[in-house]
């Protein structure tokens, strides 16, 4: 299965990168307010089974993906390769 | 037992590039230093381990958090866990944070500007393994050189730290963001110690600014070493 991951700074968590990019927009002459950056991971699963699929990416995201202190994280998955 | 020479690993990683500068530090502050590669998990007995600076597997993800799985460092956590000393340097408190041996996290500079100076730092506690040779207050000057080394734990987690007294050494002028000017930090109990701050950059006086503040760090583990080394003896 494909497996999407949406890894994003917590809310309240100081985003120096985020807030960089919000700057250099308005700079741009944007209307832009709160800016985050965060990363997105795309792979591919080797389970077949969709539940089985998700708790392996769980597995993942809290090992390697995501730091749980200042990182949130979303699941994605879908048919296929 | 001063004049003998207790055996530390530096622990290298694909990408450490003060491994050998630690080293060299510690031959000179009466250490036997080795230079122990990251995927080799068996570690020869030593009395101290030092995960060196650097930016081990450049630094993807997050800095830190693929050196974690590295065989070394199982090795690593399984000594810790039996009291050793630890002493992670800038890349190596990275890793320890990463591998959950030390808490809080490191986060890239608030300015996201890498910085690189000598910068003063206060002592606040030296009952610890690696600042006995400090004094509580004491003033330090030890360079930096880091782009992620804001320092950041959760209101909970902060006062935890400061409850339990790990906070152990902060910026007096906070160069990176560090939440409460935190520069170093120990486990609870008091034998792993991470900090941003290159203490092996400020061993030799004819090195960089001149000051040798460095040495009182890394000779308060050369001491811990000999002890843990040649306590039966």
């Amino acid at each position: 299965m494909k497996a999407t991951i949406l890894v994003r700074p917590k809310p309240g968590i100081l985003d120096p990168q985020g807030k960089a990019v919000e700057d250099s927009l308005k700079h741009l002459g944007f209307g832009v307010d709160g800016a985050r950056v965060g990363r997105l991971v795309d792979l591919e699963v080797d389970a077949t089974d969709p539940d089985q699929a998700r708790a392996e990416v769980e597995r993942m995201c809290a090992e390697l993906l995501a730091n749980p202190l200042i990182e949130s994280y979303e699941i994605e998955l879908a048919e296929g390769s | 037992m001063t004049d003998t020479k207790p055996r530390i690993a530096v622990v290298v990683f694909p990408g450490s590039n003060d491994d050998r500068d630690a080293a060299l530090a510690l031959e000179s502050l009466g250490a036997d230093p080795l230079l122990h590669w990251h995927g080799d998990g068996d570690l020869p007995d030593v009395g101290a381990i030092v995960l060196p600076g650097g930016f081990s597997y450049g630094d993807y993800l997050r800095a830190g958090a693929i050196a974690r799985f590295s065989p070394a460092m199982k090795a690593v956590a399984d000594f810790a866990a039996d009291g050793g000393p630890v002493l992670g340097i800038c890349n190596g408190f990275q890793v320890l944070c990463e591998g959950g041996l030390l808490p809080g996290v490191l986060r890239p500079n608030e300015s996201l500007s890498f910085v690189c100076e000598d910068v003063p730092l206060r002592v606040e506690r030296a009952d610890v393994a690696f600042l006995t040779r400090c004094e509580a207050g004491q003033r330090l000057t030890i360079p930096i050189k880091h782009g992620e080394g804001c320092y950041f734990a959760d209101d909970e987690l902060l006062a935890q730290l400061e409850d339990a007294g790990q906070i152990v050494l902060r910026y007096e002028d906070n160069p990176n963001g560090s939440i409460d000017s935190i520069a170093g930090v120990v486990n609870a109990q008091g034998n792993v110690m991470g900090l941003m701050p290159h203490p092996e950059h400020a061993v030799d006086p004819l090195i960089g600014s001149g000051s040798t503040d460095g040495a009182l760090i890394l000779e308060s583990l050369v001491d811990r070493a000999r002890e843990r080394s040649f306590a039966a003896a």
